[in-house]
């Protein structure tokens, strides 16, 4: 194949090279030309992905195939990259929003050493690497070495400050969650490839009638899992929260651009299976909806600016993989592209807040900052309006998506849906009252400090709060636009399929009317309610009592964790440690060395250095021989 | 006259060198008991041959005594062995005033 297309290796290993340099040069090179390179390679990335959208737009998808990964007789898995509407998609969401990302961490993290700094852009570009990798695979076995790769990133990231023991002990449990997902997610390729003796998407997707539904059910469901540790979603999404541990603008790319999306885009992916597998669905689709609750209930409670956004992502989460489990594939890949919009706005807005505060992260301390810093305000006011679903902003319309395709599913899944989205209004303008109206609570030298953060900051802050505004206008519902649903027109090549197979459930249009009103009414309740009740907070000691404590300790899951998982996991491993490592394998091989050296002692008596002695046994030994030579005969 | 003879005769020379290196102390002695063992085992090799050349000798007439060649290895062995041994038995009279074997352990150490 001779085709120009051939070229998008370069996407991924601009990245790469970047993470070489910086990573082998941290410490010759000065801090520009690490941010430079760091910002340089992911701009480079982002264009040629610009220009393969194009391509792909008009037609041009593609699979290219660059070497043999693996070439046996029974299985052949190819180093493909594989171009279509979807893989396209995601690579503009991680190339864009990860270059502001980068864009803005040069200014970020401007403060810390040379060669620390280098460190940091070098993970940064192996992260989007690994990223770009996962969603251009051709087959399961690319997707996962990307697979792994995000999760390594996120731990190198969560423990950049890795001289602080807490910020280690979240990237820790962040890895080891990963990992208890990704063996999920290896177990169902290898089912997968033991029924259909390849991992290549084409040629699964159109085997697929050879599996049974029993195989499907299992395969989904062990993918499920998998997502489930990489989007963090119930039982495995307690290292989201933790993941704050480092610095803001991973966070910000942790939980916009890359790996939270991982999972989303597996199941968009493997949308043939999923929709054959209806057990899987439901089981998806109650996960999503309850993790969304979970997450919104106990970020009502937060204090923390970085905590409140982090349960807002994993409630966002749970919405996409309702999205996926109620068979609104569109919806929730349209939400994934604006929640990387609003949420990397979001988080750069907060760390934007957290810099001019001098570190400080307690909403309890903050207030009033509008005067101080009216960029970061106005466009963190807008990421607040398109989370919490208001039109026109961009989460109203993906959102709505989601919810309305639920509602086609079950009422009662819509029900909770939009119970979830007012508590995210709510939460959401709690944050933005406590720090940004009010008086300012925090100490006299943190006031004096206040500014405005500079122009590398407010840029992509300004950049997303546009794309945070306008973004949701590439898929307008059809009530209000006919063919304005550019987006699904876009991705239908990938969900037909799917859409083949499922029945499509159409609303009556004054239902759907009915529904956006309740959705976006309730919210704007919500949200003017926590305006007004959080605008003027002052800062109180009294304790949270009844549902509110729980709220506030998250519903005791990592206590929940510690206890069942956690501390007997560590005492068996101090059992396994004191007794069989010290007494039993230290013992053995301790013991062989004593037995030698308390041998070698007695036998050393043999070299008397009586010379008739060593003849006596020299004869015996002849004679010893013989008898056996003898015998054996 | 039959093999065993000399089968016998050599056997008993062994063991008397053997026996005589094993018991006895003084180097000398010793000495020659060893040259005794080397020549028991040369009687054998010649009486070996010998019979060998009998059995063979018609049809692999340069074959056959060979192995008589040995002997005079074994020799000359012996010969750079007496040469060496005697004169460690010299130094060990110089130094100790004795040929006894027993004072040899003073190497150890």
């Amino acid at each position: 194949m001779n085709n120009i297309l051939q070229i998008v290796w370069l996407i991924p290993f601009l990245p790469l090279v970047g993470f070489l340099i910086n990573g082998l040069g941290r410490k010759s090179l000065s801090k520009s030309v690490s941010g430079i390179i760091g910002c340089a390679t992911i701009l480079g990335s982002f264009i040629l992905s610009i220009w393969v959208f194009i391509q792909v737009k008009n037609g041009n998808t593609f699979v290219a195939h660059y070497y043999d990964f693996v070439n046996t007789a029974a299985l052949k898995i190819g180093f493909d990259f594989q171009i279509d509407q979807l893989s396209s998609l995601f690579l503009l969401i991680i190339t864009g929003v990860g270059f502001l990302i980068h864009l803005y961490s040069t200014s970020y993290m401007h403060e810390e050493d040379n060669k620390d700094f280098a460190k940091y852009f070098a993970f940064l570009n192996l992260f989007v690497f690994s990223m770009l990798l996962l969603v251009m695979g051709g087959n399961y076995i690319i997707m996962f070495i990307g697979w792994e790769g995000v999760g390594l990133c996120s731990y190198l990231l969560i423990g950049y400050w890795f001289k602080n023991n807490e910020y280690n002990d979240a990237a820790k449990k962040a890895f080891i969650m990963n990992r208890i997902g990704d063996l999920g997610f290896l177990l169902a390729v290898f089912w997968l490839m033991s029924k259909t003796g390849t991992a290549d998407y084409h040629e699964v997707f159109a085997n697929v009638s050879k599996l049974t539904l029993t195989d499907i059910t299992g395969i989904t469901l062990l993918m499920f899992v998998g997502a489930t540790g990489k989007s963090a979603q119930i039982p495995l999404y307690t290292w989201l929260p933790d993941a704050m541990a480092g610095p803001t603008p991973v966070s910000a790319l942790i939980h916009a651009a890359t790996m939270v999306t991982a999972g989303i885009y597996m199941i968009a992916r493997s949308n043939v299976l999923f929709t054959m597998a209806p057990l899987t669905q439901s089981v998806i689709a109650v996960i999503g909806l309850a993790t969304a609750i979970l997450a919104a209930t106990i970020a009502l409670k937060q204090n923390d600016i970085k905590k409140v956004l982090a349960y807002s992502t994993v409630s966002q989460l749970g919405y996409m993989f309702l999205g996926l489990g109620v068979g609104a594939y569109t919806g929730a890949v349209f939400h994934v592209m604006t929640h990387a919009f609003f949420k990397a706005l979001l988080f750069l807005g907060a760390g934007s807040v957290i810099h001019a505060m001098g570190g400080e992260q307690d909403m309890r301390n903050m207030g009033g900052l509008k005067k101080y810093m009216s960029v970061t305000h106005i466009t963190f006011l807008l990421g607040c309006l398109a989370i919490a679903g208001m039109p026109p902003f961009s989460g109203f319309f993906s959102k709505d998506e989601i919810l309305a395709a639920a509602y086609a599913n079950s009422p009662v899944l819509w029900g909770i849906g939009v119970l979830g989205a007012l508590m995210t209004a709510f939460y959401m303008f709690r944050l933005y009252a406590m720090t940004f109206h009010g008086k300012f609570r925090g100490t006299h030298e943190q006031e004096h400090h206040l500014h405005e953060s500079p122009v590398a900051i407010t840029i992509p802050l300004i950049v997303l709060a546009i794309l945070a505004v306008i973004g949701g206008f590439v898929g307008i519902p059809e009530i209000f636009m006919h063919g304005g649903h550019k987006l699904e027109v876009f991705l239908e090549p990938i969900f037909a399929p799917s859409n083949a197979i499922a029945a499509k459930h159409h609303l009556e249009h004054a239902t759907e009317y009915i529904l956006m009103g309740v959705s976006v009414g309730g919210a704007l309740i919500a949200l003017l309610y926590a305006f007004s009740k959080f605008s003027k907070y002052e800062k109180t000691t009294a304790e949270e009592s009844g549902l509110g404590k729980i709220f506030a300790n998250k519903w005791y899951i990592d206590e929940l964790y510690n206890t069942i998982i956690v501390k007997p996991l560590q005492s068996f491993a101090g059992f396994l440690n004191s007794l069989v490592e010290k007494k039993g394998i230290d013992g053995f091989v301790n013991g062989v060395g004593k037995a030698i050296n308390y041998g070698s002692r007695q036998i050393r008596f043999l070299q008397s250095g009586q010379v008739g002695n060593y003849v006596l046994l020299m004869v015996v030994g002849i004679l010893i021989m013989f008898i056996i030579q003898f015998l054996s005969k | 006259m039959p093999i065993n003879y000399y089968i016998f005769l050599s056997l008993a020379l062994f063991c008397i060198g053997i026996i005589g290196v094993l018991t006895r102390r003084n180097a000398i002695i010793i000495f020659m008991c060893v040259e005794l063992m080397l020549n028991a085992a040369n009687l054998l090799l010649v009486a070996f041959s010998k019979m060998h050349h009998l059995a063979l000798g018609v049809n692999f007439p340069t074959l056959a005594s060979e192995a008589q060649v040995f002997v005079f290895f074994i020799m000359v062995v012996a010969a750079a062995e007496v040469s060496v041994g005697l004169a460690i038995i010299v130094m060990l009279y110089r130094n100790t005033h004795s040929v006894d074997v027993n004072f040899l352990n003073r190497l150890k150490n």
